[in-house]
């Protein structure tokens, strides 16, 4: 199954075995291909079923209590002006015209008054009562798969083994000339390869015990009851007002990583990053040599 | 791509030919996708299946809040400046109007279904019986909150003045507004709930709101506070409460104006 160099150019009369170029080394456990990929399809509906509620409020509080009168720190606004529709954004101090994204786009050919965009959301047209079906039944799925994640990589040491940074990765020398062989699309190659390097464990761990568990808890805190059972949330997020503003700004920061996580899968050997990802596989030049 | 601009197919480079197809797919396979979403969204089977979180988000929260732990209570200084009055904001009809006309001195609360002993409670005996005032939170189901100052009568002291009889699974709350504005009565507002949430503390018939008599677009004369609930569940202008074991026969069956159209009977979130 390895693949090998070929061997035509090796001076006549040596018979030393060539190390094999290219070699398959196991790479994703079942438990993260399983729940990774668990986690893409329930993430893109609980995003676009999440815009979809948004949209029924697309504005944003701090504080206790919050509504139309209240200020808001984010608010998409539909403005009527010689019979169409125009959108803006106001974010704090700043407003900027957002027709054809938010506030104001097309349904069936016609500009409407809307949030987000009907490309973006589940459903296309505006049904509260549908997204939010969808939501909680893919929000139980997202978190039920993410506590399998997260116990079975603490159980199986994934946690410790592979995201958590050593000391000598956390040195800021070490961080720094990452970033700057990052900057350069130069990724790592042969044994280096064969371990996440500190940008990506970082990153990785932020996303699986920080910002989608954040999501679970800031999405419990908007339920009423669930506040009666532990005000601690209340005190936590400092309210509800505050927790659907920070599921708002959890759900953007992993929109980001989601956008640079496709790009470094593209830059950094697709078809090898995808194969490890469904297989286990992953392919690492033995020689040390680039791709 | 615009419609309006002609094709010119002299002037198209083989790059633009293969860019224009790029464009066309992608648009293509999102519309696609999209349109695969609104299907799914319409599709019964798979409808159902997306329903099924609801019993679990019921039967979950009904474990975890047995035990009936308060809502929080905030103080005056929390009180939103101004309270989002949202649904009806006054039932049409002349009953209503008589009511309202003669300061609701005529309203009669009537308390029936699987009850031993049904009643008709006039404004006074509702404000004779102990009274409770609670500064809480309103969250609507769109994503607002507001906080507001309560003042009624618990739900729990009208139930045992009626006493149930065995059976009795859920209160009914019959309201005046027709908020489907339909002709016949398939439109009236009406909520339910079960007697978990219908004997909790917090859980009262409220005739006040911040310090003075429920104003109209909030529900007068009377309305649900049902704390750990979403606001369609705080149902306003309430004239009946009808105690039953199943409410498939009510209306939509689903047991509540909104449950009929889609809405979760428990929303939990």
């Amino acid at each position: 199954m390895t693949p090998t160099m070929p061997t035509a150019s090796l001076p006549s009369g040596s018979f030393r075995p060539r190390a094999p170029a290219r070699q398959l080394v196991p790479r994703h456990s079942v438990l993260v291909r399983l729940t990774h990929w668990i986690n893409v399809f329930c993430f893109s509906l609980l995003l676009m079923t999440g815009a979809q509620i948004f949209n029924a409020h697309p504005r944003l509080y701090w504080g206790q209590y919050g509504a139309d009168n209240d200020h808001a720190w984010l608010s998409v606004d539909s403005l009527q002006s010689g019979g169409h529709w125009r959108g803006t954004v106001r974010l704090g101090a700043l407003t900027l015209e957002s027709t054809g994204l938010l506030g104001a786009s097309a349904e069936n050919g016609a500009v409407v008054p809307r949030g987000f965009p009907a490309w973006l959301t589940v459903p296309s047209y505006q049904d509260l009562a549908a997204g939010r079906r969808w939501h909680f039944f893919f929000a139980w799925l997202f978190a039920i798969n993410g506590a399998v994640y997260l116990v079975g990589a603490l159980v199986t040491r994934h946690l410790r083994r592979d995201l958590l940074p050593t000391r000598a990765e956390l040195a800021p020398s070490h961080v720094a000339q990452e970033i700057v062989d990052h900057a350069r699309l130069r990724f790592p190659t042969g044994e280096a390869a064969r371990r996440y390097n500190v940008l990506q464990k970082l990153t990785y761990l932020v996303v699986a015990v920080v910002l989608l568990p954040l999501m679970v808890l800031t999405g419990l805190t908007m339920s009423p009851g669930l506040d009666a059972l532990s005000p601690v949330l209340l005190d936590l997020f400092g309210g509800r007002p505050p927790a659907r503003s920070l599921h708002f700004i959890c759900a953007s920061l992993l929109v980001a990583f989601v956008v640079v996580h496709l790009v470094m899968v593209l830059v950094s050997g697709v078809w090898n990053n995808l194969r490890s990802m469904i297989t286990g596989q992953y392919a690492i030049d033995a020689d040390g040599d680039a791709k | 791509m615009n419609p309006n601009v002609p094709f010119k197919p002299g002037r198209t480079t083989p790059f633009q030919a293969r860019r224009r197809w790029l464009t066309g797919l992608v648009a293509g396979a999102g519309s696609i996708a999209l349109a695969g979403c609104d299907k799914a969204v319409n599709n019964a089977r798979i409808d159902a299946t997306l329903r099924s979180a609801e019993k679990l988000t019921y039967a979950s929260q009904r474990a975890l809040l047995a035990h009936q732990p308060l809502a929080r209570e905030f103080g005056e200084r929390d009180l939103s400046p101004v309270f989002r009055a949202n649904g009806s904001m006054m039932p049409a009809g002349p009953e209503y109007a008589g009511l309202l006309q003669g300061r609701f001195a005529d309203y009669r609360l009537q308390v029936d279904g699987l009850v031993q002993r049904p009643q008709s409670l006039s404004l006074a005996a509702l404000r004779a019986m102990t009274v409770r005032t609670q500064i809480t939170r309103h969250d609507c189901v769109e994503g607002w909150s507001a906080i507001g100052k309560w003042q009624g009568v618990p739900l729990s002291l009208v139930l045992d003045l009626a006493g149930l009889k065995p059976g009795a699974r859920y209160v009914v709350f019959h309201c005046f507004d027709n908020l489907g504005e339909t002709k016949d009565d398939s439109g009236l507002y009406y909520e339910s709930i079960d007697l978990l949430d219908a004997y909790h503390p917090q859980t009262i018939l409220a005739y006040g709101m911040n310090g003075k008599d429920l104003p109209v677009q909030h529900g007068a004369p009377l309305r649900l506070r049902v704390e750990r609930q979403l606001g369609y569940k705080q149902a306003k202008y309430v004239r009946r409460i009808e105690v039953v074991d199943s409410f498939s026969r009510l209306n939509g069956g689903k047991g509540g104006f909104w449950p009929d159209r889609g809405y979760e009977w428990y929303a939990g979130i």
